[in-house]
């Protein structure tokens, strides 16, 4: 494919109906959102914990997992590939190269995000309803449903912004999936190859595609929150 | 109800791992760690569902630096390695991480610069009297500086050209650290000479005002060679399925494949296997 | 209805020796009492007395720095179904009327079943059926104040703390809330609970606790209080109050 114009390179990838094109979407899609849902089972009540208790090393794990979300995708990777090579700890398990090591780089990416953000909402959350719900003895590791369940719409944000961080990047799983055709060659890496290639036309129309899909999840996501926010009559 | 979506993203995720993990059992696929230039080009695109359509074992390439590639195969992460740089294949041999070295086919580097040829290389037969020159001149150059089979065929012909890149290499000198195909971009962008392969040069779409301004000097042959990671070493190498993908690429069959790929008409890749076996 | 005649009553609630102090501040000192089950207990004094400190320390949200304060069968503890609390500003979750109701009967491990079941009877037992689908959070205060209530009453506790449960609301609000207070009472709930609303006390007491500063100044019966207070503090914070 040639075509000079980006938009026009976009629309005759999706037009084409390429099975491969489709290939890759389920792939970035499949990888990215089990290291969401990965992610969202650890880092919430992890985060809500944080969020309720008070022990001593409590401060210096905010600040680690606050900092953990700046964490370099590459270096992700490179600790991701070093684990898990044949050569490394988990090298029997044969995951290097394969969509699971990508999941694992992704969820070590977005996890930080999903615990620092669900830690600060269910903070506030915490603050306000304490004395309530100790009365109706609704404490500790009780409180967690409650309180993540009450802060639902400020955690959508949390979860939009994992899904984020991991459909953009790039960097790790390229080092962890090897970008193989029709194996862990997602929307990402393709365009980086594509780049490669001096395609950058087609990149761009790649980039257009996954712009596209992220505003989809975006815009759902969004009016989901509106209407469950009308109907719960939240004021936020 | 949060048990319930909690319940419900540990399954979704456990099925993720366990799909993903099936592809792992042992009828599976082989891993190739090779260079950017035979993956970028099309070449394994052209030439594995021939292979896939005979044996039917399916190779999954990776596509990385020559050196990089080395690594992988010496951690144990491929199966096969297929690049290009004679003298890193044979240590890796000699250091018993690969079986044995088979040559598989060649193309050569091209010297690749700015139409204007500011330097004045255009109609040169000797690469490293072109080189001598650009250094001379100061002419900016893009360099891969990537340890790949092609940076490594860049250092010696600047050895050959009596020029030390990394004593006299100032402003005009660029290692860009990446592979082929952004290299050429940089050059592209920055009106620099580089050292490309052709078969990358072939495919690259981006070349603004650069074009092939010296070629077919001897030195400039960059041969390939395809070796079987060692199972003494790394007992998980699938070696029936990898040395029958080698078998493969150096019969008459494969050779012919790798002949048959073509871009715009132009052969990419000459096959010079030594034995025809099979 | 309620639950005070099921099982055996935790009350007498003792308090021996009770004090309470933060960064060197004392806000209780030494403070002796002894609620029984008889009547509504009102706890009164001026801003700063240690009322809500007080129904706090009582109701388990706070741990005493001196003394104890023990139910007949052990010490107070939050979170004991048996004794509720409902708070100055109402604290409701972001879900409907309904659910606030259900996620405390969750709480205290009512089957599913019964926990709807209940659930209704509450609404419907305090006119709040209409309001059930209303997310609790855009009720007006008077609303929320009586969802709390019914949340509350929904638990059957034994003995109900009110933290000056009218304070924020209009005449109306006042009012239902009383009503709402009432009915506990009949129902055989002990009721203890603070407010600087006189009127609202001679209303409501059987009997007056008065605190002055962080002490125990007097304690007695409602209508002996409003005549004739024993103590001098009393004295003078009836009278300071009565113009209004």
């Amino acid at each position: 494919m040639s075509e000079s114009n980006p938009f026009v390179a976009a629309w005759l990838l999706i037009a084409s109906g390429d099975p491969t094109l489709a290939g890759i979407v389920a792939l970035s899609l499949r990888v990215t959102l089990s290291a969401l849902a990965i992610s969202l089972v650890i880092g919430l009540p992890c985060g809500a914990f944080l969020a309720m208790s008070r022990f001593p090393g409590r401060g210096l794990l905010v600040i680690g997992c606050n900092a953990l979300m700046g964490l370099p995708p590459v270096v992700a990777g490179l600790a991701i590939y070093l684990l898990l090579s044949r050569s490394g700890p988990l090298g029997p398990l044969g995951l290097l190269f394969t969509p699971s090591a990508m999941v694992m780089a992704q969820t070590v990416l977005i996890l930080p995000i999903v615990l620092s953000l669900s830690r600060q909402v269910v903070e506030d959350l915490w603050e306000e309803y304490e004395e309530q719900l100790r009365s109706l003895g609704c404490s500790g590791a009780r409180a967690i449903p409650t309180l993540l369940w009450d802060g639902r719409f400020s955690l959508i944000t949390a979860i939009l912004a994992g899904f984020g961080r991991a459909s953009a990047e790039v960097g790790a799983v390229l080092i962890v999936g090897g970008n193989i055709a029709g194996h862990t060659r997602t929307i990402t890496t393709a365009i980086a190859l594509e780049t490669a290639k001096g395609e950058l036309a087609l990149a761009l129309g790649l980039g257009i595609i996954l712009l596209g899909l992220t505003l989809i999840l975006n815009g759902g996501a969004y009016l989901m929150g509106q209407y469950a926010r009308r109907s719960a009559g939240q004021p936020w | 109800m949060v048990r319930k979506v909690a319940a419900v993203s540990l399954f979704l995720a456990v099925v993720a791992l366990g799909a993903s993990a099936q592809a792992q059992s042992e009828a599976g696929p082989i891993t190739v760690a090779s260079t950017t230039s035979t993956e970028q080009s099309g070449l394994f695109g052209a030439i594995l569902p021939r292979f896939r359509a005979r044996t039917g074992i399916e190779v999954k390439v990776i596509a990385q630096g020559t050196g990089q590639a080395l690594e992988t195969g010496r951690r144990g992460d491929s199966d096969v390695v297929f690049v290009h740089d004679p003298a890193s294949e044979e240590r890796f041999v000699a250091e018993g991480f690969g079986v044995r070295r088979h040559e598989v086919m060649y193309n050569d580097f091209v010297l690749i610069g700015p139409k204007a040829d500011p330097a004045g290389v255009r109609g040169m037969t000797d690469v490293a009297a072109a080189l001598a020159r650009i250094a001379a001149r100061g002419a900016r150059f893009a360099s891969r500086g990537d340890e790949s089979g092609t940076h490594k065929a860049e250092l010696r012909l600047w050895q050959a050209a009596g020029v030390d890149v990394r004593q006299t290499g100032g402003a005009w000198y660029r290692e860009t650290g990446s592979g082929m195909g952004p290299t050429l971009n940089v050059a592209s962008a920055g009106d620099a000479y580089t050292l490309a392969d052709r078969g990358t040069w072939l495919s690259f779409r981006n070349r603004g005002e650069l074009e092939i301004l010296l070629a077919g000097d001897r030195r400039l042959l960059n041969q390939y060679g395809v070796i079987l990671v060692h199972p003494a070493r790394h007992p998980h190498v699938r070696a029936r399925q990898g040395q029958a993908f080698i078998d493969w690429l150096v019969s008459p069959e494969g050779q012919k494949a790798i002949a048959d790929f073509r871009i715009g008409g132009e052969q990419l890749f000459f096959p010079n296997a030594k034995e025809s076996a099979s | 209805m309620v639950s005070a005649a099921e099982g055996s009553s935790i009350l007498p609630l003792t308090l021996r020796g009770v004090g309470y102090s933060v960064a060197g501040r004392v806000l209780l000192d030494a403070v002796d009492l002894e609620i029984g089950p008889e009547g509504r207990t009102l706890i009164l004094g001026a801003n700063g007395a240690g009322k809500s400190l007080l129904l706090r320390l009582c109701h388990g949200l706070l741990q005493p720095g001196a003394g104890s304060i023990r139910w007949s069968d052990g010490p107070t503890r939050a979170g004991d179904p048996r004794h509720a609390m409902v708070f100055q500003r109402p604290i409701l979750l972001r879900r409907s009327a309904r659910a606030n109701i259900l996620h405390a009967l969750a709480m205290i491990g009512l089957p599913a079943a019964e926990r709807r079941q209940r659930a209704e009877e509450t609404l419907a037992r305090f006119g709040l059926g209409a309001l059930a689908e209303r997310p609790a959070r855009v009720l007006s205060g008077g609303e929320q104040q009586r969802l709390a209530m019914a949340r509350a009453w929904s638990l059957k506790p034994q003995v109900l703390f009110l933290d000056e449960p009218t304070s924020a609301l209009d005449p109306a609000g006042t009012r239902a809330v009383e009503e709402m207070i009432a009915a506990f009472a009949e129902g055989g709930t002990k009721i203890v609970m603070t407010t600087h609303d006189l009127a609202q006390a001679r209303r409501l007491a059987d009997e007056v606790v008065f605190l002055h500063q962080g002490r125990l100044a007097e304690r007695t019966g409602a209508a002996e209080f409003f005549d004739m207070p024993a103590s001098a503090p009393a004295r003078s914070f009836l009278k300071g109050e009565l113009p209004w």
